[in-house]
């Protein structure tokens, strides 16, 4: 009827009031964002959304069908909802739930500015493209050329075998300089296998003429022993082991593409994994300001106490990222703004005198801007977190006890609690893994190393994972590991396992 | 709405599918499906859909909580188990997919793995009985059937837009174009025209071992079953020296003892098909589930003959799966194929074990009666 009137650009108007609002409040707190754009989707359209990782074009995949029915079914039974959903990408992208109230819209905008002043200004997202929606557009559209031109099940087994690996990249040496695709994608021939050298086509009558055979010898015979030099690699241990298969792996060209759009995939996301506790933390400090200094009515004090509760609930045996980067926010603030830092205070015992100790320092807000440009969620905990925080927030360790076979808490000491953190924040969660040697047995054979530091690897998991190097290797893989306190060598060599144990 | 997602998603369950397509000898024999189902769903538990990555084995990672407790104390129930994302696992490295399929879709498959050709109706799908439901909305009709709120939503669109709407005097006068009608469509309604009669021994040569093989055998029964009839109707009848009608719950976990007079199930089976389902309109299947330990060769004789003159006559076929146990003398099944060496409606199997259920149902059903 006369509802297009009511619209103005992507939003319906009441939002785009609030949009303008929250945007002001937030550049007086110092925000300092990417253009940001909101756009409202119903409760299906977010669920896809969020199954593509918040990109509105992925290249096809099961997995996202496995997301999607996995969101659709908890959002259906009620058990979650997804608030927000924001993308790091100039111009920034959001996305707003349909129906919500008008007290969520806010805080849900105000979270996203922050976080987006996150993806800014944190130097652990400088690396990443900014144009990544358009990027993961490009990447389906390649995906999608090779399923038309291979087949859909060849290329999707081979993303299956790239997904398995996109782990294992080096999330701290992120690739700076991107290599140049352009040439490579449309020049290049993807059909090209190994050791074949590229031929400029030509009539069959002319093909002695401009592709001499004594000069493709010649060229063959060069690869071969470029091939040859390979073999001795890595001169160093090598944490991208996506690269180093990208690079020396048999593979055809269109499956190096393939590799290397999930291994540029998987750096983009990184940082993400890698800031959760702060990006979040930061977010909800700043919605939770926002909110209670300045958007809120009244009216709308109990709903957003409410959901504000709700997101910074904790449980037991999960560590809620929003609860303990804010609450670390917060307390940051307060100990810079009372000077609660530095040597004497450090040094000072009294009990009195620590609880009294306000100096009038005033550098609370200048410090969490600095923290939120230099830090990523291990440098944050390992200096900010202090005895005072474990304590009061009643953090805890827990661990398996196989005797009880159950979880237990294990501690509740400042040293442990933080080394449990730190742990268990090291590498994404991840297992540290390496390329020590390309060149195994002096037979080629690719031979990794876990840097094992107390945590066993799953070995059901770690088979599937060696098959699927087999795949790109096609010749025997192995990783040295640990497991029940002796090292092991667990090799796939195409038809089966073995597992040698080497002692202690 | 036609979403992206869509494609990825009936890409996954196809593979979702597949892999039940591969297990479902596993599920067939260990019985895991059991007590999982829903009303038109059955939850099913895959191993390994996801992607494979390295990963720390569970056990052996701890991590940091908040809240409560002195060390020693161990987490609360909720958290000891399955992570944030729903996957829970009794093992090392089996980390558990929970995906639901509906019964039809797992009968499907079942009928494609087993090659189960579909039934021979008895050629009786009558129509019933038909039944009007009000579906949407027309111009014309009965004044008894006018829609207010729908007429009175177009005489205010009209008088809005022909500009002699006055909100100080919001008076609406529906014509005949803003009149709207509810309208019908008369939808046939099958009957339930299948009934399958479970007959269990539980005398106390049945084991519970025994019991289970026979609950699994016929979950799967039923889940075929009901894809192939509109409506179906379920019976169940224990016995062991007398035979008394049960609820489903019962009929799965009572555990009776005694001895066994098979006839008296077969006779409490003929009674109640005589008297509530007649045989030109049902398709009727019993099955009967013993380890054929009966008590008295006369009693034998008896039901052999019940068999013959008062179900047989009246049944699409009449199934004896014959469970293996330590207890029975197993001679039963003998007796039943002695007697009946060319009846093509009676189908006797015997079920050594649970590897034996999934060859025990393909031949009940593989005859496509």
């Amino acid at each position: 009827m006369l509802r297009s009137s009511r619209w103005t650009g992507g939003l319906p108007r009441y939002l785009e009031e609030i949009r303008v609002e929250i945007r002001e409040y937030a550049v007086k707190c110092g925000l300092d964002f990417f253009p940001t754009f909101f756009e409202v989707l119903n409760y299906d359209q977010m669920n896809e959304i969020a199954a593509y990782g918040g990109f509105p074009t992925r290249y096809p995949h099961w997995r996202h069908g496995m997301e999607y029915d996995k969101l659709r079914k908890s959002s259906t039974y009620g058990l979650s909802k997804i608030y927000e959903l924001v993308i790091n990408n100039d111009p920034c992208t959001a996305y707003l739930l349909e129906g919500n109230s008008t007290v969520d819209q806010k805080l849900v905008m105000a979270h996203v500015y922050a976080h987006c002043d996150f993806f800014k200004n944190n130097q652990w997202f400088a690396h990443t493209n900014r144009h990544m929606i358009d990027e993961m557009a490009n990447h389906a559209a390649r995906i999608r050329r090779y399923m038309n031109r291979f087949g859909v099940e060849k290329v999707e087994r081979f993303l299956d075998l790239c997904l398995s690996i996109d782990n294992l990249i080096d999330i701290h040496n992120p690739p700076l300089v991107r290599p140049d695709r352009a040439d490579r994608d449309d020049e290049m021939d993807d059909t090209l296998g190994p050791g074949d050298v590229p031929k400029l086509t030509a009539k069959p009558y002319m093909e002695s003429y401009i592709n001499p055979p004594e000069f493709i010898e010649e060229q063959k015979e060069r690869l071969r022993e470029e091939s040859i030099q390979d073999a001795s690699f890595p001169s160093r241990p090598q944490r991208d082991v996506m690269e180093f298969l990208m690079t020396h792996a048999p593979l055809k060209q269109w499956q190096r593409s393939v590799l290397e759009i999930v291994r540029e995939e998987a750096y983009y996301f990184a940082p993400q994994g890698q800031t959760k506790i702060m990006n979040e933390g930061w977010a909800t400090y700043w919605h939770s300001r926002i909110m209670t200094e300045k958007a809120l009515n009244a009216s709308e004090i109990v709903d957003y106490a409410d959901h504000a509760s709700m997101v910074t609930a904790t449980s037991g045996k999960q560590l809620n990222p929003y609860k303990m980067g804010v609450e670390l926010f917060r307390h940051i603030v307060m100990c810079w703004d009372k000077g609660r830092y530095g040597k004497a205070w450090d040094d000072c015992d009294d009990m009195d005198a620590r609880c009294a100790w306000d100096t009038g320092n005033g550098l609370g807000m200048e410090k969490i801007f600095q923290i939120r440009r230099t830090h990523n969620d291990i440098t944050f905990i390992d200096e900010f977190l202090t005895h005072e925080f474990v304590r009061e927030q009643k953090m805890f360790a827990f661990g398996y006890n196989p005797r009880h076979r159950r979880y237990e808490i294990e501690s509740r000491q400042f040293e442990e609690v933080k080394q449990q953190l730190l742990s268990q924040l090291t590498n994404m969660g991840q297992p540290p893994i390496t390329v020590v040697d390309a060149n195994g047995s002096n037979r080629g054979e690719l031979v990794l190393e876990h840097d094992h530091r107390g945590i066993d690897l799953d070995p059901a998991y770690t088979r599937e994972v060696l098959t699927n190097l087999y795949e790109f290797w096609k010749r025997a893989v192995s990783i040295g590991t640990k497991a029940d306190g002796e090292h092991i060598i667990a090799t796939f060599d195409g038809s089966e396992f073995k597992e040698e144990k080497f002692g202690e | 709405m036609n979403l992206k997602i869509h494609q990825d998603h009936a890409r996954f369950r196809q593979i979702v599918k597949g892999r039940i397509r591969k297990e479902l000898r596993r599920f067939i024999s260990s019985g895991e499906l059991i007590g999982k189902e829903g009303d038109k769903l059955v939850s099913i538990p895959l191993p390994q859909i996801d992607i494979p990555r390295f990963r720390f084995g569970d056990r052996s990672k701890g991590g940091v909580g908040q809240g409560e407790g002195e060390p020693g104390d161990p987490l609360s129930q909720g958290e000891q188990d399955g992570s944030s994302e729903g996957e829970a696992g009794d093992q090392e490295g089996q980390h558990i997919l929970e995906v639901d399929v509906s019964i039809e879709e797992l009968a499907e498959i079942l009928g494609e793995e087993l090659e189960l050709p579909n039934l021979e109706d008895k050629g009786k799908d009558r129509l019933v009985s038909t039944r009007d439901r009000y579906v949407g909305i027309r111009r014309v009709g009965p004044e008894s059937l006018r829609h207010f709120k729908r007429t009175f939503r177009e005489a205010l669109k009209r008088q809005i837009a022909a500009g002699i709407y006055d909100p100080k005097r919001p008076m609406i006068i529906p014509i005949r174009d803003d009149k709207r009608y509810r309208s019908w469509k008369t939808e046939s309604v099958f009957e339930a025209n299948a009934l399958i009669i479970y007959m269990m021994d539980v005398s106390g040569s049945m084991g519970e071992e025994q019991k289970q093989m026979v609950r699994i055998e016929s979950f799967w029964i039923d889940a075929w079953l009901s894809t192939q009839y509109q409506g179906l109707e379920k019976r169940y009848i224990i016995h062991d020296a007398t035979a008394r009608e049960v609820d489903r719950d019962t009929f799965f976990h009572t555990r009776e003892s005694g001895g066994t007079m098979i006839s008296s199930a077969y006779k409490l089976c003929a009674e109640i098909i005589d008297r509530e389902y007649p045989e030109q309109d049902w398709n009727v299947y019993p099955f009967h589930f013993s380890d054929g330990d009966n008590w008295s060769t006369d009693d034998t004789r008896l039901s052999l003959d019940i068999l013959e003159n008062r179900l047989v006559p009246v049944s699409n076929m009449f199934c004896y799966g014959q469970v293996h146990s330590p207890y029975g003398s197993g001679q039963f099944i003998k007796d039943l194929v002695a007697h009946f060496p060319d009846e093509e409606k009676i189908v006797t199997s015997e079920i050594p074990d649970r590897e034996g259920i999934a060859d025990s149902i393909k031949t009940f059903l593989g005859k496509g009666r």
